[in-house]
């Protein structure tokens, strides 16, 4: 096992070994993401769909938490780049047998694994395995907790570089469950790196983390004054448990106060975008003409989504062995 | 024998003494401290230059894993004398609970025939630690609890704790708590700030420790009851404690050495090492954790050792919260029957079972609590439990429901 002091993403070269969080990643690396991603862009459009920059190579979609959607995306990337994919859908009542997480790991790593897309419902637990596999083998984070979702993150910025060009001229805001949402915290990190200049974390004191100015965003309460003037809107889901309760009194309540209803969105630029990472709740976090509108970008997001995974698997699997 | 330590540092608090000077010791006990008896002739000396001699330390919490693990007490009070430490207050949190008379003996027996560093053993302040009904504690100061403490949090239950003072008061016996309130402390495993919020982990606010602390002294104005706090982490904390010893409160406290040292940001990449209870706060809480034990707010540092075994740290370093995993659980297993606890940290009881009855329906859920409280029945049902079931009468109250639907 590697020692704990060391960085947890990059080699010794400066390179990409794992991806487990956006934040601490050199603004180069993202920008080498999303510059990599437009080459897989038309890739899609082309009658032969793949390309064999990871012929002989086994991926395994290790999902702890079950995730039918990042996974089948993560599927698609890998097989694109002609890589064998594995799933494995290691919920929790199998490890509750009692086989531990390293212990997987350890098993399929015997197996020839050569990169694991982890997703799993306690944050940091990617980097527990990270620290643990052997030198060769690649991990990326596909959501751990509330921590992080970094390639989620890393689409979002292709989809706003994509209609918005310039990072550093944008007010970007990001509404609702902040507290629990990996979404938020590797959007923020992105957009912070990138040059973002005004990224705004919307929603009710119960579900916005204490501390959160100090990720470098402004604070609203008020869904009026977070998207006021804005380019980029990214909705968050709002998970079924958390709409009654003591963090939120009724759905019908939070659609009221933090639903972006088209009258709403008029307070926006009005050639801003709207974003959501999906599944949508529509008539909770979004009207559905919202989702559906001119100003949604919700289902380019999806097909972009491919392209960035892509980019990320061809890029650490090109980095030297972790040392 | 005779000995003789020279050229040491002598600190010794009792005796104000802060000083180069030699002790001379026979048959070990200390005869002289700076000259030499009349007619002391060493028959072994040693030289101390540049050393610290001082009487042997008391750590107020460490865990000697016995009642639970056999032979551990020899392993770890040995450890604790190798490291100059004397005397070991050791917490009733084993396996089972210190909260008989005939348990804490037979520690004792043991403690003596390991003879290793003196033990003061807590005892249980309720049965099992359970919270509800209190353990025989002038019993236990009978055969040897110096002190009696309810670990973790705060009793859940406030008039239970409010007895607990009166009747600790009554056999003027200190109790030692936890300034945790525990359903503000939820499941957290780090201190909410910044370094929570970037690394996505269940937060333990400030407000669960001074809520407890307003708590605790509250009652103690109404009781008189001696508090000995343990494992003060917070600045607002420590503020508290400061103006109720001006007060004039019997109150003392101590704090883990951890918390004297490290901080939220040495979590870092989520090493496990740091996954601490109380969780490590911020710069700014170690600073007024240091000025207290400075201006004698704070009593004490004490190790808190809590032997882990290695494996217990190679998972993550936070789980989700169990409310939620409760819920997914369900999802994923679809049982018949669910056995709710109304004490769930996170999500509680009641609101996992709404939630749980709105997205299946079809699953009987039974909440068993520690609460009798009527009104407790009314919500647990308007909740969509089908039962409710006092956890006293869990087995007869199971087996008479179960037998009814089967």
């Amino acid at each position: 096992m590697a020692e704990v002091g060391r960085h947890p993403q990059l080699n010794r070269n400066g390179e990409l070994h794992h991806l487990l969080s956006i934040e601490e990643l050199p603004r180069a690396i993202l920008e080498r993401i999303l510059t990599t991603a437009d080459s897989f862009i038309n890739l899609a459009e082309r009658e032969v769909k793949s390309v064999p920059l990871l012929r002989g190579r086994s991926v395994f979609n290790l999902f702890f938490e079950n995730s039918t959607r990042t996974r089948t995306t993560f599927e698609i990337a890998a097989r694109r780049l002609s890589a064998d994919v594995f799933n494995l859908d290691i919920t929790r009542s199998s490890t509750a047998k009692g086989e531990s997480l390293l212990d997987t790991i350890n098993n399929l790593t015997a197996m020839q694994a050569d990169m694991f897309v982890v997703r799993h419902a306690s944050s940091g637990a990617p980097y527990l395995i990270a620290r643990h596999v052997a030198p060769h083998v690649h991990v990326i984070n596909a959501g751990d907790g509330r921590h992080a979702h970094p390639t989620q993150g890393l689409l979002d910025m292709y989809t706003i570089r994509h209609y918005k060009r310039d990072f550093t001229q944008l007010t970007v805001a990001i509404v609702g469950d902040i507290l629990h949402s990996r979404v938020a915290r590797s959007a923020i990190h992105g957009l912070t790196t990138l040059g973002v200049p005004e990224v705004r974390a919307v929603g009710p004191l119960t579900l916005l983390p204490g501390g959160l100015e100090q990720l470098g965003v402004r604070v609203c309460t008020r869904l009026e004054d977070g998207i006021r003037g804005a380019d980029v809107i990214i909705m968050l889901r709002l998970q079924n448990e958390r709409m009654k309760g003591a963090l939120l009194p009724s759905a019908q309540e939070y659609f009221r106060n933090y639903g972006l209803t088209p009258e709403k969105l008029q307070l926006a630029r009005t050639d801003a975008i709207v974003m959501h990472p999906g599944p949508m709740n529509r008539g909770v976090e979004i009207d559905s003409h919202v989702a559906d509108g001119t100003q949604s970008v919700i289902l380019p997001q999806v097909t972009f989504g491919i392209a960035v995974r892509m980019a990320v698997l061809a890029l650490v699997s090109s980095s030297q062995r972790m040392q | 024998m005779k000995l003789a330590i020279r050229n040491g540092r002598v600190v010794d608090p009792a005796s104000k003494v802060d000083g180069r000077a030699d002790v001379f010791v026979d048959d070990g006990r200390i005869v002289a401290i700076g000259t030499a008896p009349h007619g002391f002739s060493a028959e072994r000396t040693l030289d101390a230059t540049g050393l610290i001699v001082a009487p042997g330390l008391v750590d107020l919490c460490a865990r000697m894993r016995e009642p639970g693990a056999d032979g551990a007490l020899k392993v770890e009070s040995h450890a604790a004398l190798a490291g100059g430490i004397t005397g070991v207050v050791c917490p009733p949190d084993t396996d089972p609970p210190l909260d008989e008379p005939g348990l804490v003996r037979m520690l004792r027996q043991r403690s003596r025939e390991a003879a290793g560093a003196r033990l003061y053993p807590l005892g249980a302040l309720t049965a099992g630690l359970g919270g509800e009904a209190l353990a025989e504690i002038e019993t236990l100061a009978e055969v040897g609890c110096v002190a009696f403490a309810q670990t973790g949090s705060l009793p859940h239950d406030n008039s239970v704790l409010l007895q607990a003072m009166r009747y600790a008061r009554t056999f003027d016996l200190p109790l030692w708590l936890r300034p945790v309130e525990d359903t503000l402390a939820g499941r957290g495993v780090a201190a909410a700030g910044a370094v929570a919020a970037r690394l996505g982990l269940a937060s333990v606010p400030d407000v669960a420790e001074t809520v407890a602390l307003h708590t605790v002294f509250e009652l103690q104005r109404a009781t008189g009851a001696r508090i000995h706090l343990c494992r003060l982490s917070s600045s607002n904390g420590v503020e508290l404690v400061r103006r109720a010893k001006r007060e004039g409160l019997p109150v003392t406290c101590d704090v883990g050495i951890h918390h004297v040292h490290l901080i939220d940001v040495d979590i870092g990449y989520f090493d496990s090492n740091f996954r601490l209870d109380p969780p490590l706060r911020t710069s700014r809480d170690r600073d007024a954790i240091r000025t207290g034990l400075a201006d004698g707010t704070i009593d004490a540092i004490c190790s808190d050792h809590t032997p882990v075994d290695e494996d217990m740290k190679q998972v993550p370093f936070g789980e989700a919260e169990s409310g939620e995993q409760a819920i997914e659980f369900v999802n994923e297993s679809k049982p018949n029957l669910v056995l709710m606890d109304i004490n769930l940290p996170g999500m509680n009881g009641l609101e996992c079972t709404r939630i749980l009855k709105s997205q299946h329906p079809e699953v009987a859920v039974f909440v068993i609590t520690s609460n009798n409280a009527e009104n407790y029945r009314a919500a647990a049902i308007e909740a969509g439990a089908s039962e409710y079931i006092p956890k006293s009468q869990i087995r007869k109250e199971l087996v008479r429901i179960l037998s009814r639907h089967s």
